[in-house]
């Protein structure tokens, strides 16, 4: 339970990683948006073979990807098998009330491919980008909704300060734990509900160390001077650089790419529709 | 003068309720600068009341606190006590606010508005000061707890201050972190000249102080240096405090008739004393 990783942030040393992260974050919703807006199946397949080299680029091992994929799998089978079969327009096998459309067929493949696309192109930004990094990043991106009083320094604060206490909370845990097992508690046996009940006296030590810690961090950042996000500098500034640049043109061709395709797939494959 | 006036100050939690025994009673106590001073005291001779007085996050019921001549109950001045006066607390768990060791350092400077490129110079600085240079890139909870605290107190010396106040810092740690901390203490004290108010219930660290204060249920016991201060083992055993074992051995045997005139506070000390007696 120690070394536990959030985020599931994977470090390698690849020109993904080292991308500015807010870059990687506006551009993964770039292609969020470009996956859902491809109408022919050689745009699909072009964002496909987009997020592939992208993946390939990461220097993250295959199995790492394969893995965030599992947990999806049944969703995207079910919603591909429920668009098999409501497809309309002239069925080319039917049984019964089932019945099997060249619409259908084209939908769930769709379905498929983008919701797999989707889970990838996110998995590469928690893969490459660090906690720390994302929380700056969020809390720089969102800078402009201060206009609108959310408060963005507060809320990036507070991830800073979770990312940092669950490795404590969890050790915590471990501990109390233990401490409850020297006195005889069982945690291990039991239905469900006896269980959930074993858990209590470990939740009620947590919550009242996790509040005695927040506040004597709140003292420990009152000592440091801590006022809150007005007239506060940063260290770690973030600056584009030329890799930047070079990705975010990258991305440009995509868009593109994906746009032409749309228009002039069906001169390229006319068969399909 | 005085880098820190502590002027018979009493302090009360609860100031509506008059017949509550005081936290602090009448304390005074005052520090040079660049100055090494020990506070000694048991649980809840309010010590602890006292470090965060020195950097306004406590402000007393009656009485004044100066530092560098500036009163903290002016809540105007809060922040420029607070950023010469820096204070590291007992647990290095919870004083730690990023989970990368050099962006908590940078933390303090970063609230103080100072440009990045040198709150980048003084991250480095302080880790190197603290020997934690080479930890920079390391999260917090993989670190031993002496080298958290260490990572504490670089925290605050990245803020530049003339003082730091140190709440029982070695409290929660092993002895090899104890000893880590009081090595850097002691050196940021000698080389960097940064006075040092020490807050500790180990009789031990009080010794290395140039000044002692022995604070008991919230009175002012005696002061003063840590010889003078040790060798009334009678008055500090009668409150049930402790002195070094060395002066409690030299002690016995003076009572007993040994002709010791002044009462050693370490081991060596001891040792060349005693050759010393029997010739």
């Amino acid at each position: 339970m120690r070394d536990i990783t959030l985020g599931q942030y994977f470090p390698a040393d690849s020109v993904i990683h080292r991308l500015d992260p807010r870059v990687k974050i506006l551009s993964l919703i770039a292609y969020i948006v470009l996956v859902f807006c491809t109408f022919h199946f050689t745009s699909l397949a072009f964002i496909a073979a987009t997020v592939l080299t992208i993946i390939l680029m990461t220097k993250v091992p295959l199995k790492m990807y394969l893995k965030s994929l599992k947990v999806i799998i049944i969703i995207v089978i079910i919603t591909s098998i429920l668009n098999l079969f409501y497809g309309t327009g002239e069925p080319i096998f039917q049984w019964g009330i089932i019945k099997i459309t060249y619409d259908g067929i084209r939908n769930a493949v769709f379905v498929c491919v983008r919701i797999i696309c989707l889970i990838l192109l996110s998995s590469v930004l928690t893969f490459t980008t660090s906690p720390t990094d994302m929380t700056d990043a969020l809390e720089r991106l969102m800078k402009p909704l201060t206009v609108f009083h959310v408060k963005v320094h507060e809320i990036a604060m507070m991830m800073t300060i979770a990312l940092r206490f669950v490795p404590t909370l969890l050790e915590e845990t471990d501990k109390i734990m233990a401490a409850q097992k020297a006195r005889g508690a069982d945690m291990e046996s039991g239905d469900l509900f006896a269980r959930i009940k074993a858990l209590v006296p470990v939740l009620v030590p947590l919550f009242v160390s996790a509040f005695r810690r927040a506040y004597e961090l709140a003292t420990a950042m009152e000592c440091r001077c801590y006022r809150g996000g007005e007239g506060r500098t940063r260290m770690k500034q973030l600056h584009l650089t030329k890799r930047d640049f070079i990705s975010i043109v990258f991305t440009a061709f995509v868009i593109a790419g994906v746009v032409l395709l749309n228009i002039f797939g069906h001169v390229l494959i006319p068969s399909f529709v | 003068m005085n880098y820190i006036s502590v002027q018979n100050v009493t302090f009360q939690y609860d100031e509506q309720n008059q017949d509550a025994k005081p936290v602090l009673d009448q304390i005074s106590l005052e520090v040079k600068k660049g100055e090494f001073v020990a506070v000694l005291g048991h649980n809840g001779s309010g010590k602890s009341t006292v470090a965060k007085h020195l950097n306004a996050m406590l402000i007393p019921t009656s009485g004044k606190v100066l530092i560098d001549g500036m009163d903290t109950a002016d809540e105007k001045l809060t922040f420029d006590i607070r950023r010469k006066v820096g204070l590291v607390l007992q647990n290095p768990d919870n004083q730690l606010v990023a989970s990368i060791v050099e962006e908590d350092v940078a933390f303090g400077p970063e609230n103080l508005g100072i440009p990045s490129d040198e709150i980048r110079e003084r991250v480095d600085e302080a880790l190197k000061a603290v020997d934690m240079y080479d930890h920079r890139k390391n999260a917090p909870h993989k670190l031993s707890g002496g080298q958290k605290q260490r990572v504490a107190i670089a925290g605050i010396i990245a803020m530049r201050p003339d003082c730091i106040v140190l709440d029982e810092p070695t409290a929660m740690l092993d002895p090899k972190g104890r000893q880590e901390v009081l090595d850097t203490i002691l050196k940021l004290n000698r080389e960097n000249g940064i006075t040092i108010v020490m807050i500790t219930h180990y009789m031990e660290e009080a010794v290395l102080a140039d000044r002692v204060f022995v604070l008991d249920n919230g009175r002012m016991l005696t002061q003063g240096k840590p010889d003078e201060v040790f060798s009334q083992v009678e008055l500090l055993k009668k409150h049930r405090l402790d002195v070094p074992q060395a002066t409690e051995l030299c002690h016995k045997l003076r009572s007993w008739g040994v002709a010791i005139k002044k009462l050693p506070l370490s081991e060596e000390a001891c040792v060349s004393l005693l050759k010393e007696v029997l010739g």
